[in-house]
């Protein structure tokens, strides 16, 4: 589909009850599905001449801790020719299993490494799921926000074992996030002062 | 009498000259033969995305020049082009074509010094020697605009911190002058060079679809033979204003590889010189007063202009609700920044999409097959710099 506004109605027709929601912003297209539908439907972007997905770009995770469907799902996809992008997600509670795209995207495998590293996120039939940016034997999700900035364990090599080791964090000061947010709103007093200055000069 | 035959597995890096940084690649050895290759990355892990969910959109800049760290400003323009699509922000023309000058002088640093590494891993010396010269130049220009040679935090959301100084875009347009004779040089070493032949022509060989499918982007993708380039398809500043090629191997193999970014620098060559034919004298950054801190000298006579000063550099400007990916062709690749903002002066969620991270995955597939001594060889030609894989 050549522009965004028809690729948005053909999706919803072929697709149908499959979609949640669509919206069209910033020139990409946003979509909302059921986690039981993500192979479907990426099998659909990805071969359908008229959507033609080819490149899954990026998976990601966005948390939100208060919330019951705590992780939401973010894929990005290419199309290289209509020149357009599609982000599809969907949320998910904190111990569900979610289906894996590798069979589809071989690309996907270490992205959802990535996301079961990060935030702790399981996929199904995933042919290697292990961390893969932490250390040997970490231990947590360092992307959820309830993970401290400064993290449980630091690394130090022990002079008396001979190795390195792993312990408590000890801060000589605790980390301090201060917080500044006020009402104030910026201002638009000296975007005319400057306009009025280059009028001077 | 029968002799049992085991794979033999060789742990290459973390500290190996040719691993490029810290990489660990644990290989499953047929004789010489690569019968399998796992990568264990992460260990440049410094949680680049956790860390700027706790800083302000400002204090979040200079993490971005820690992560392709031989082209900075590449990285800024993507975080830079998401707040300001975000907020709307208009950037001044002046302010767009520095930007796009120096992300050019990007590439060049970029692409020099991976050619110039990977004739050194395969065995020639001097190219690396005469090319990190050209870049102590280029990185001299970065110092003379940001104030760092390598950590630039030069790029803000609406424009550039400030204006170049002076001289210095005559200093840039000699050095476009007398570079290309050293991107010839450095040619009359490789290109025709049989050893330099033998070990890249042939060697990690992709398709175009497997291309797609392993998420390729930039070189990767056109030394496949795909014509993509966010510059042309999804022009972002000024590039719609400009004249460049782009240019597309044949092969998909290393050598090819190395082709697409000589040429490339050729075409930085030109955008640069054409940014600065075009740049006139005007602002550098956006008026918005609740953007872009008020100049040193209101400062001095205002006390609102004080306030506001501190007020910026504090809490910060605040980016409204929003969620959006914004990607730029950076030397590597596809570089994209996925942001989400909540309103308040912090991002929400800021994930990185590092060109390398797909690239690397794809060394089983690349190296399936090949002898031992391919592995740098194919290694130098992805390009990989671990700032940016493990972030």
């Amino acid at each position: 589909m050549k522009n965004l506004v028809d690729l948005e109605k053909k999706i919803n027709s072929e697709l149908g009850t499959k979609i949640n929601s669509t919206k069209i912003k910033h020139n990409q297209i946003y979509i909302d599905i059921d986690k039981e539908d993500l192979i479907d439907v990426t099998l659909f972007f990805k071969t359908n001449k008229d959507t033609k997905f080819k490149q899954l770009i990026d998976i990601t995770v966005v948390d939100y801790p208060e919330e019951s469907l705590r992780f939401k799902l973010v894929y990005l996809f290419l199309s290289h020719e209509f020149n357009q992008r599609a982000i599809i997600s969907y949320s998910i509670t904190e111990n569900e299993v979610i289906p894996s795209l590798t069979s589809i995207f071989p690309s996907a495998n270490w992205m959802e490494r990535e996301v079961f590293d990060m935030y702790g996120v399981n996929f199904k039939d995933h042919p290697d799921l292990r961390r893969i940016l932490t250390d040997y034997g970490f231990e947590g999700h360092p992307l959820r926000k309830d993970f401290p900035l400064t993290g449980h364990t630091e690394v130090r090599y022990s002079e008396d074992k001979k190795k390195v080791i792993n312990e408590p964090v000890k801060l000589e000061q605790n980390y301090r996030n201060f917080d500044y947010e006020s009402p104030w709103e910026g201002t638009k007093y000296i975007k005319e002062q400057t306009n009025n200055n280059d009028k001077k000069n | 009498m029968t002799k049992k035959i085991k794979n033999l597995n060789l742990n290459f890096g973390p500290q190996h000259p040719a691993a490029h940084g810290v990489l660990r690649l644990i290989l499953e050895l047929d004789g010489e033969v690569v019968e399998k290759a796992d990568p264990h990355i992460g260990l440049l892990h410094r949680g680049t995305e956790k860390l700027i969910e706790n800083k302000t959109y400002m204090q979040a800049v200079p993490y971005f020049d820690r992560l392709d760290y031989v082209a900075p400003m590449n990285q800024e323009h993507a975080f830079a082009l998401a707040i300001e699509k975000i907020m709307n922000l208009e950037v001044p023309t002046r302010a767009q074509f520095i930007r796009v000058m120096f992300c050019e002088i990007g590439r060049i640093l970029s692409h020099i010094l991976n050619v110039t590494t990977q004739a050194l891993d395969v065995g020639a010396l001097t190219p690396s020697l005469w090319g990190f010269e050209e870049r102590e130049t280029l990185m001299t220009f970065y110092e003379r605009a940001s104030g760092s040679r390598l950590h630039a935090n030069y790029f803000r959301a609406g424009g550039v911190h400030q204006d170049l100084p002076a001289g210095l875009e005559n200093d840039i347009a000699k050095f476009c002058e007398t570079f290309p004779k050293t991107i010839n040089d450095l040619e009359n070493l490789l290109t025709d060079n049989r050893i330099f032949k033998q070990r890249n022509v042939d060697i990690g060989i992709v398709t175009k679809e497997d291309a797609l499918d392993y998420s390729f982007s930039g070189v990767m993708l056109r030394g496949s033979g795909v014509p993509w380039d966010l510059r042309k398809s999804q022009p972002y500043d000024c590039y719609n204003q400009l004249e460049f090629k782009v240019p597309v191997g044949k092969n998909g193999d290393c050598y090819d590889r190395y082709l697409c970014r000589i040429e490339e620098m050729k075409e930085s060559v030109s955008i640069i010189k054409q940014c600065l034919a075009k740049m006139e004298k005007g602002p550098v950054k956006t008026y918005d007063g609740k953007i872009t801190p008020p100049s040193k000298k209101e400062i001095k006579q205002s006390m609102e202009a004080l306030i506001h000063h501190f007020k910026l550099f504090t809490e910060g400007y605040r980016v409204p609700k929003d969620e959006i990916y914004t990607a730029v062709e950076a030397p590597k690749g596809e570089f994209g920044v996925y942001l989400i903002s909540d309103g308040s002066n912090k991002p929400y969620k800021c994930k990185i999409r590092a060109p390398g991270f797909s690239h690397l995955q794809s060394m089983d597939y690349l190296i399936k097959g090949h002898m031992l001594a391919d592995v740098p060889a194919v290694l130098g030609s992805l390009d990989i710099v671990f700032g940016e894989v493990d972030r």
